[in-house]
């Protein structure tokens, strides 16, 4: 049987990280279980303009870099894999990568969130052929093409920006008629001479010639009327779920599936078993606040091996 | 790992006599950079059976639109100088590691 290790962090955004370099510095030698897209969301962004302490702002993959290096720095170890199964009821807690089983006193969820697709005809089967989650991946392939944006949120609004790069016109799509992004990343989008806007406009369905994306088909939310719109590519940036189908049988979740915690701690309803950044917040959903908690997640966790080892009265 | 250029493709993968799994891949592509490790390790699991290599898309432009490359990274097995199973996106090793089983 494997050893029992101290801490187990399985996740790797900004809160996964954070955890890590935290629970290390704290000799407590934590194992992250990455996952396979590590470093989470802001591993598909640009610009991330507003951590603090980057005044000229910071790549999204640089800073996840960074935040990887600290905590490796101090000791802890990653497995860039996904977490397959867990066991989180017990005093040991079990997480598995497949086969293998790694074994700990705490662990500490912070999976984050996961793209929501629309869920459409056409979309599952053109992913990755004019179909994109990820517009700093995709966006250099539709050079001079007309692409469509789904979405109205800050991820919408900085998808657009960053292809107008690359594409001849970028169309957002948006079932409201005004963004729910913030104001600054709204203007700049609806500056952009580039981009264009279909207000109270639905994808109902995504059109493919020739095994490639060849438009949308849109529903006017006002008027029920349906028409077509030609595009090379449809990026979808209509939210996020929280990434918690592991572990939902066991923790405690909300009807949308995020975590519940017992603020202002991050305890779960399981006994050592901590929940920190976009999977549990649902709120602020900031790299910032992600990390923030991720910090609170280390220290609960690390008071709670503590008490293990030194049992109260 | 070993790189495959629009000049060596041919040679290297469309001739290889044993299954190829190619690592469509660019730099400026934060989950490209993650992707490379977990091939590496499949490489060191599977041993001679199968080859694993990858393309930068910046430099062999060719290749990538020959088979439609529209979004990084992706990931084609080749066998017996067709393609026959794609992903986009990056995937856990437990996935690719059953393309390459399905290709033997």
């Amino acid at each position: 049987m494997s050893e029992v290790r101290n801490l187990i962090i399985v996740g790797s955004g900004p809160a996964g990280y954070t955890a890590a370099v935290y629970a290390a510095r704290a000799n407590l030698r934590p194992l992250v279980i990455e996952g396979i897209a590590s470093g989470g969301a802001l591993m598909t962004t640009t610009e991330v303009e507003n951590f603090p302490g980057f005044p000229d702002g910071i790549m999204g993959p640089e800073l996840m870099d960074n935040m990887r290096k600290q905590a490796e720095h101090f000791g802890a170890e990653f497995i860039t894999d996904e977490a397959t199964r867990t066991e989180l009821n017990g005093g040991i807690k079990i997480v598995y990568v497949g086969e293998t089983a790694y074994r700990a006193k705490a662990v500490v969820l912070a999976t984050g969130s996961a793209w929501r697709p629309l869920g459409v005809p056409g979309e599952q089967e053109l992913l990755g052929h004019g179909v994109s989650s990820c517009a700093t991946c995709d966006g250099f392939f539709f050079r001079g093409q007309d692409i469509v944006v789904v979405g109205g949120g800050d991820s919408a609004m900085e998808e657009a920006t960053f292809l107008t790069r690359f594409a001849s016109s970028v169309t957002i799509v948006h079932r409201r008629d005004q963004f729910r992004a913030s104001k600054i990343m709204a203007e700049r989008a609806l500056k952009n001479d580039k981009i264009k806007v279909e207000w109270n406009s639905v994808v109902t369905e995504v059109l493919g010639e020739d095994g490639k994306v060849s438009g949308v088909r849109l529903r006017d939310t006002v008027t029920g009327e349906e028409r077509e719109l030609k595009a090379a590519g449809v990026f979808v940036a209509i939210g996020h779920d929280p990434r918690s189908d592991l572990f939902r049988a066991e923790v405690a979740c909300d009807e949308a599936g995020y975590v519940k915690v017992t603020a202002p701690s991050t305890q779960t309803n399981l006994n050592g078993v901590f929940a920190a950044g976009d999977l549990v917040d649902h709120t602020y959903r900031q790299a910032v606040t992600a990390a923030g908690t991720g910090c609170a997640a280390a220290l609960d966790a690390e008071r709670f091996i503590a008490s293990l080892e030194t049992p109260e009265g | 790992m070993d790189e495959v250029t629009d000049a060596t493709f041919v040679d290297e993968v469309l001739m290889s006599p044993t299954p190829v799994l190619v690592d469509f891949w660019a730099e400026w592509c934060g989950p490209c950079l993650r992707v490379e490790p977990v091939l590496k390790e499949l490489a060191r699991e599977m041993g001679d059976k199968v080859k694993i290599v990858k393309m930068d898309i910046d430099s062999n432009p060719n290749t990538a639109r020959d088979y439609h490359v529209m979004s990084v990274p992706t990931l084609t097995v080749f066998k017996g100088g067709q393609p026959v199973s794609s992903v986009a996106g990056a995937r856990p090793k437990s996935d690719l590691a059953r393309l390459l089983e399905e290709a033997l």
